[in-house]
């Protein structure tokens, strides 16, 4: 059912921004989500220098070309939710739908809102991917507990992300074993009254609850056995070097060019 | 029903910098609070215990049921986190659910997580364990029924306020999608009581003394905390829903629309003037100081809630149940 490839995002390789330190980069990926929300409606030279920038990155970390844009449709469907700024933005109307009662316009203004709002979304959510294709997932986590993040928040995160893997799994057992006991009718519908069916998916949940709650207890029992005093530890420090100061001023650098460019074309 | 519910992460370019930043703020303050107490309470039984049980809200979402012409409901989970883990703890778990899907999965965004946060993390553990708290000690069916109406409420409550910050951001045109977003979660939490009911129900037939623990977790200030917002979403939802240009006018009238519209496109208005602007200067700051009064509030509301919690804790360790 799920195995431990399905959940990990990490695309293994040894690149310049591989290498680079996590702190570093989870630092330049705020920075550029921010500097792409503070980008005014319409900036265009703006945007496709942001864009720019994420191909470059994305070429330097020896990712395949369309790596990034495959998995950057995410915030589609939400992006249907934005769509309602097309006819309600005052401006001038480019197009408009009569509808019996009323009609509907789109304006110049509101197309400009939608597709910034579309614009800073999707280049965001490029540069988070490229962040999770090219660390490592305990080195994030590790450099959340650098930046200050607290260490409760960021083990707990990290215990998850190890027993997500298990518990899928787990998820994946009750799921087949339903499947086993229910012939599905023609129509995939499962039989039953749908109230029926949510009842027994909820006592799956329950069943998974009960097991999880007691599997945790397990784990505590296992790590206070081999010494475990409220904090993990870590044996990878990392170290600030020459080339990840580099980095951070140039990446500072071009997102400033990017807001002047932005703010002043 | 599948994709609907993803739409409660809301992803980055979806808010502006304001409401992002007041978001965390308040994220912040409410989980410096839920780490504090959970911590005095499971010390560092902490850590692996909320872990697992943030793996499992994962894994649980993974369980769906079919409803109608191939589509799926599934859990949510946020209501069933803060009813069975406690309000604290549920706010820890749904926060590890919520960071690792945006890490892992860019299932929400980064610099507006904290928006995520009280959407998906804060709201329901107040709904939800809020409503779920005042039927504490009564019977199994009372419990359960309140559990099924905290549930579907937790859900509009947080799909109001999704869609709140997405209209004071001027993303989405409240007239048009408040009534949707109502309208869609109404169904979608439907599913969610359903599902938090029978898992709620096998729990007290297997494994009772699960649920003491959350049931001890809270104390009144959450009940009547939880009762207020519940209170609010029911009388503001269906208003908001049939005058919606009136929240554009209260956010007109009270300049906070303009505010939160203009603060970030004037954050460096004219190179003219080197960065700040007057007027910018004075939003922003008038942002940050507002920002820092809500958080004051949530402070010191934490702290009182601490001291009376504490104070119930030790009067109803074991509640009723039949």
């Amino acid at each position: 059912m799920s195995t431990g490839s399905t959940f990990d995002r990490y695309q293994h390789g040894d690149s310049a921004i591989h290498r680079l330190d996590p702190r570093v980069k989870v630092v330049i990926t705020l920075l550029f989500i921010v500097s792409n929300v503070i980008l005014p409606d319409g900036a265009w030279p703006a945007f496709a220098a942001a864009w720019g920038v994420l191909i470059l990155a994305s070429a330097l970390a020896r990712l395949a070309p369309a790596f990034l844009l495959r998995r950057s449709f995410l915030a589609l469907p939400f992006a249907l939710a934005a769509v309602t700024v097309l006819f309600t933005q005052p401006g001038q109307p480019l197009w408009s739908l009569r509808l019996p009662g009323s009609t509907l316009a789109i304006s110049d203004a509101g197309l400009v809102r939608f597709a910034s709002i579309l614009a800073r979304s999707w280049l965001s959510v490029q540069m988070a991917i490229l962040l999770t294709a090219t660390t490592q997932f305990p080195d994030l986590m590790h450099a959340l507990r650098h930046l200050r993040v607290p260490g409760v928040i960021v083990a707990i995160i990290g215990f998850m992300y190890r027993y997500l893997f298990v518990l899928a799994d787990e998820a994946g057992r009750l799921l087949r074993a339903r499947a086993a006991r229910s012939a599905g009718t023609a129509r995939g519908s499962g039989g039953g009254r749908l109230v029926w069916r949510a009842r027994v998916a909820g006592a799956m949940v329950g069943q998974l609850f009960v097991r999880s709650f007691e599997r945790s207890e397990r784990v505590y029992n296992a790590m206070v056995a081999r010494g475990y005093r409220g904090h993990l530890l870590t044996m990878s420090p990392h170290v600030i070097t020459q080339r990840d100061r580099l980095a951070l001023a140039l990446a500072l650098i071009v997102l400033a060019f990017i807001q002047v460019a932005g703010h002043s074309l | 029903m599948y994709l609907a519910s993803a739409q409660l992460h809301i992803p980055d370019g979806f808010l502006s910098l304001i409401i992002a930043l007041v978001a965390w703020l308040l994220a912040v303050a409410a989980l410096v609070a839920a780490v504090h107490r959970s911590q005095a309470q499971l010390d560092e039984r902490l850590v692996p215990l909320a872990g697992v049980m943030a793996a499992f809200i994962f894994a649980g979402q993974m369980i769906n049921f079919p409803v109608a012409g191939g589509t799926s409901g599934h859990l949510i989970g946020a209501a069933l986190a803060a009813i069975a883990l406690g309000p604290w703890l549920g706010i820890l778990v749904m926060t590890a659910v919520i960071a690792l899907q945006a890490l892992l999965f860019q299932d929400g965004g980064l610099v507006v997580m904290g928006a995520n946060i009280l959407v998906m993390g804060v709201v329901p553990a107040l709904v939800g364990y809020g409503l779920y708290g005042a039927a504490a000690g009564r019977g199994r069916r009372a419990q359960l029924a309140v559990a099924a109406v905290a549930a579907w409420l937790s859900v509009m409550a947080a799909a109001l306020l999704t869609a709140l910050l997405l209209g004071f951001s001027n993303t989405v045109s409240f007239s048009v999608v408040v009534p949707i977003m109502l309208g869609v979660h109404a169904l979608i939490g439907i599913g969610e009581a359903l599902i938090t009911v029978a898992a709620l129900s096998f729990i007290l037939s297997a494994r009772p003394q699960l649920l003491q623990r959350s049931a001890a977790a809270g104390g009144r200030g959450w009940v009547a905390a939880g009762v207020a917002v519940a209170l609010l979403v029911v009388v503001l939802s269906p208003l908001a829903s049939s005058f919606p240009d009136g929240l554009e006018w209260v956010a007109g009238e009270t300049g906070f629309l303009e505010s939160a519209r203009a603060a970030p496109f004037e954050l460096l208005p004219d190179y003219t003037i080197p960065f700040l602007g007057e007027t910018a200067l004075s939003t922003i700051l008038a942002g940050a100081v507002g920002a820092l009064l809500v958080a004051a509030v949530a402070f010191v509301l934490a702290r009182v809630l601490r001291e009376r919690g504490g104070a119930n804790n030790d009067s109803r360790v074991t509640p009723g149940r039949p």
